[in-house]
C-alpha cells in the first residue's frame, strides 16, 4: 500500500511539474513556432500547431528590416560595457578579497547601493546631460552607463569568487619571489578564470536586456535589439510571423547563455547572500 | 583620497610599513570603480534635486528660475500622481505576491526527483531571460490578442467571448506580464537556497511522522526565510521601475490606467518636457527606493559578516 501511494505521489509530482514548465515556456515555444510561419498561417483563427515552415519571415526581418545593424549595435554596446566593468572591477574586486582594510566592508556596501539608484529618478539629468555631449543615440553614451550600472554587481561578484581562492597559493607564489603582477596575472586568473567568466556572462545578460536606458536614450543609429524590438509595438506587431522572427533571433543567444551559467547567475544576482 | 590618511598613525615599524603600503596599494586598485560610481551616484542626484527645484521647460524658455517648492506641489496634488503611486504599488505587490508565492511553492515542486528533472527546471526558469519587450510583445500580440491570440482561441474554444485583455483590465495584465518574466528568478534563487537544506533534518522530521505540510511550515519555510527576503527586495528594486512593459503595451493607458511612477516621470519629462515636474518625481522615486534599499543593504551586511 505504501509502495502505491508512493509512486502515486510521484506521478502527480512529475505530471504537475511538467505541466508547470511547459505552461510557463509555452509563449516562447509558440513565438519560436510562429516565426517559421507565413503572415496568413500566424493569423490564423483558430491558431494551428501544424503548418507548412517557411523561412520569409527571417528573410524579412534580414533584409527588410535592417536586423543585423541592431543586434552589432547590442552586441558591441553589451560587449565593450562589459569588457570595461571587468577590467575596472577586477582590481578593485582584488583590493578588497586580499588587501581588506578597515573599510573594505563599508564601500562595498556603499557600491551596492548605488546600485539602488531608480533609473528613473535619474532619467532628466542623464538625459540632459547625454543631449548636451552629443551622446544621445550614441553607443558610447549607452556603453558607458550600462558600464556604471553593472559596476556594483562586477564587483561583488567578482568579491565574492575571490574570497573563495585559498590566500596560501598566492602566498606561495609571493614567497618564491612574484610580483604583485605576476601573482594576479599567473596565479589567481588562472584559478579565478571560471568565476571571471560568469561574472562577464551575468554582465552580458544584463546589457543584452536593459530596455529603461536603451529605450529613452537611443532612437535608431545605437539603437540595440531592445528598441527594434518595441518599434513593433503597433501597428507593426501585427506582422505576428516576422515579430516572431525577429523576436526569436533577439533572445535566442542570451536565452541559451542564460541555461548555460544559471548557477553562477544567482550569485551575481543576490550579491553572494544566497549561494 | 583621505582614506588612506585617517587611518590610525602606524607606527613606524617594518610591519606598520607593509601594512600602509598594502592600504595603499589597495586604495590605488580600488580608486577607479569608487571614483566611477562617486560621479555616477551624486552627479545625477545633485541636478536631479536640483532642477527640482526650478521652473525649467524644454520647448517653453520663459519658465525659469526658482520654482521653491511649487515642482513637488503641483505634484503632490495632481490626481495623476496619486494613481501613478496607487499603480505602482500594485504592480509592485501583485507580481511579488505571485512570484514568491507561487516561486516558493515551485521551488519545493522542482527539488523533487523527478524524469527530466533538469529539462523541466530550465523550461521555467527561461522566461527571466527574455528581454522585457519581447515578453510585452509576445504575451500583448501572441498570447492575448483579442482575435488572434491564443488564449483567445482557447476562450472561443470552450464557448467563452474572448476579452481584450489590455485595455479591460490594463494593470492586471501588466501584473500577470511581469509575473511572468520574475516568477522564474524567484524560482531560480529559493530553489538554489532549498538544496542547502539539511536532507537529514527533513528525513527526522519525516520519521517522527510530520506531514508534508507540517514539514514545509517547520523546516522548508524558515530554512528559506532569508532567502525569500533576498527575492522580495531585488524583485522590489526592479519592479519599482518598470517601464519597457508599460510603453509597449498600455502606453500608460487607457488615461492613467496603468501608469505608474515610472512612466509618469517619462511621459513628464520626455513628452511634456517639464523638467521640474519631473525632477520633482524622480526625486520622490529614489526616497521610495532607498527605503526599500535600507533593508536590503541590512539583509547583505549580515551577510558579509560570516
Amino acid at each position: 500500500m505504501a509502495r502505491t501511494s508512493t509512486r502515486l505521489r510521484h506521478a502527480a509530482i512529475t505530471v504537475l511539474a511538467w505541466g508547470i514548465a511547459l505552461w510557463m515556456f509555452f509563449p516562447i515555444l509558440w513565438m519560436f513556432l510562429t516565426g517559421f510561419k507565413s503572415e496568413p498561417d500566424a493569423l490564423s483563427t483558430p491558431p494551428h500547431f501544424l503548418f507548412h515552415p517557411t523561412l520569409s519571415s527571417y528573410q524579412d526581418v534580414f533584409a527588410r528590416e535592417n536586423y543585423w545593424h541592431f543586434a552589432t549595435n547590442s552586441v558591441v554596446i553589451s560587449v565593450m560595457a562589459t569588457l570595461v566593468a571587468l577590467l575596472v572591477s577586477i582590481p578593485a574586486a582584488y583590493a578588497m578579497a586580499f588587501l581588506p582594510g578597515p573599510r573594505t566592508r563599508m564601500t562595498l556596501l556603499w557600491m551596492l547601493s548605488t546600485r539602488m539608484l531608480p533609473s528613473v529618478g535619474v532619467l532628466v539629468p542623464i538625459y540632459l546631460l547625454a543631449r548636451a555631449t552629443g551622446l544621445l543615440d550614441s553607443r558610447t553614451g549607452l556603453i558607458v552607463i550600462y558600464m556604471l550600472t553593472n559596476l556594483p554587481i562586477t564587483v561583488w561578484m567578482l568579491y565574492t569568487f575571490f574570497r573563495e581562492v585559498p590566500v596560501a597559493i598566492l602566498e606561495a607564489g609571493r614567497m618564491d619571489g612574484a610580483t604583485r603582477w605576476q601573482e594576479v596575472t599567473q596565479v589567481l586568473m588562472p584559478l579565478a578564470l571560471p568565476g571571471i567568466a560568469s561574472t562577464g556572462l551575468l554582465s552580458l545578460i544584463l546589457c543584452w536586456n536593459e530596455t529603461f536606458w536603451s529605450l529613452n536614450l537611443t532612437s535608431s543609429i545605437a539603437a540595440p535589439l531592445t528598441t527594434f524590438i518595441a518599434s513593433f509595438s503597433s501597428p507593426e506587431g501585427l506582422f505576428f510571423a516576422k515579430l516572431s522572427a525577429a523576436s526569436t533571433l533577439a533572445v535566442a543567444p542570451i536565452m541559451v547563455f542564460g541555461w548555460v551559467s544559471q548557477k553562477q547567475l544567482v550569485r551575481g544576482l543576490t550579491f553572494g547572500a544566497v549561494k | 583620497m583621505d582614506k588612506v590618511a585617517v587611518h590610525p598613525p602606524v607606527m613606524d615599524n617594518p610591519a606598520g610599513r607593509a601594512a600602509r603600503g598594502r592600504h595603499l596599494q589597495g586604495f590605488v586598485l580600488q580608486s577607479p570603480a569608487i571614483m566611477l560610481l562617486l560621479l555616477w551616484s551624486v552627479v545625477p542626484l545633485l541636478m536631479t534635486l536640483w532642477y527640482s527645484l526650478r521652473n525649467y521647460n524644454l520647448v517653453d524658455p520663459t519658465q525659469q528660475g526658482f520654482a521653491g517648492i511649487n515642482n513637488y506641489w503641483y505634484l503632490l496634488t495632481d490626481p495623476d500622481f496619486m494613481t501613478s503611486l496607487e499603480n505602482t504599488a500594485i504592480l509592485v505587490g501583485g507580481v511579488l505576491a505571485i512570484s514568491v508565492g507561487l516561486g516558493t511553492l515551485l521551488a519545493v515542486l522542482y527539488n523533487e526527483a523527478f524524469a527530466g528533472r533538469g529539462i523541466a527546471r530550465v523550461l521555467v526558469i527561461s522566461p527571466f531571460f527574455i528581454m522585457p519587450t519581447v515578453a510585452a510583445l509576445l504575451w500583448k500580440n501572441l498570447m492575448l490578442h483579442p482575435i488572434y491570440g491564443v488564449y483567445s482561441a482557447m476562450m472561443r474554444a470552450v464557448g467563452l467571448t474572448p476579452i481584450d485583455w489590455l485595455s479591460r483590465y490594463p494593470l492586471a495584465t501588466l501584473v500577470m506580464i511581469v509575473a511572468w518574466e520574475w516568477l522564474p528568478f524567484a524560482v531560480l534563487i529559493l530553489l538554489t537556497a532549498i538544496q542547502s537544506l539539511d536532507m537529514e533534518q527533513k528525513e527526522a522530521a519525516r520519521m517522527d511522522g510530520a506531514g508534508m505540510v507540517a514539514q514545509f511550515i517547520n523546516i522548508t519555510l524558515p530554512h528559506l526565510s532569508r532567502a525569500i527576503t533576498v527575492v522580495i527586495m531585488i524583485e522590489t528594486i526592479f519592479l519599482l521601475t518598470i517601464f519597457a512593459e508599460i510603453s509597449v503595451t498600455t502606453a500608460g493607458g487607457p488615461g492613467v490606467a496603468s501608469t505608474n511612477l515610472a512612466f509618469l516621470i517619462y511621459s513628464r519629462a520626455l513628452l511634456q518636457f517639464d523638467v521640474g515636474g519631473a525632477s520633482a518625481g524622480g526625486v520622490v522615486a529614489i526616497v521610495v527606493a532607498n527605503i526599500v534599499a535600507a533593508f536590503l543593504l541590512r539583509a547583505v551586511a549580515r551577510n558579509l559578516e560570516t
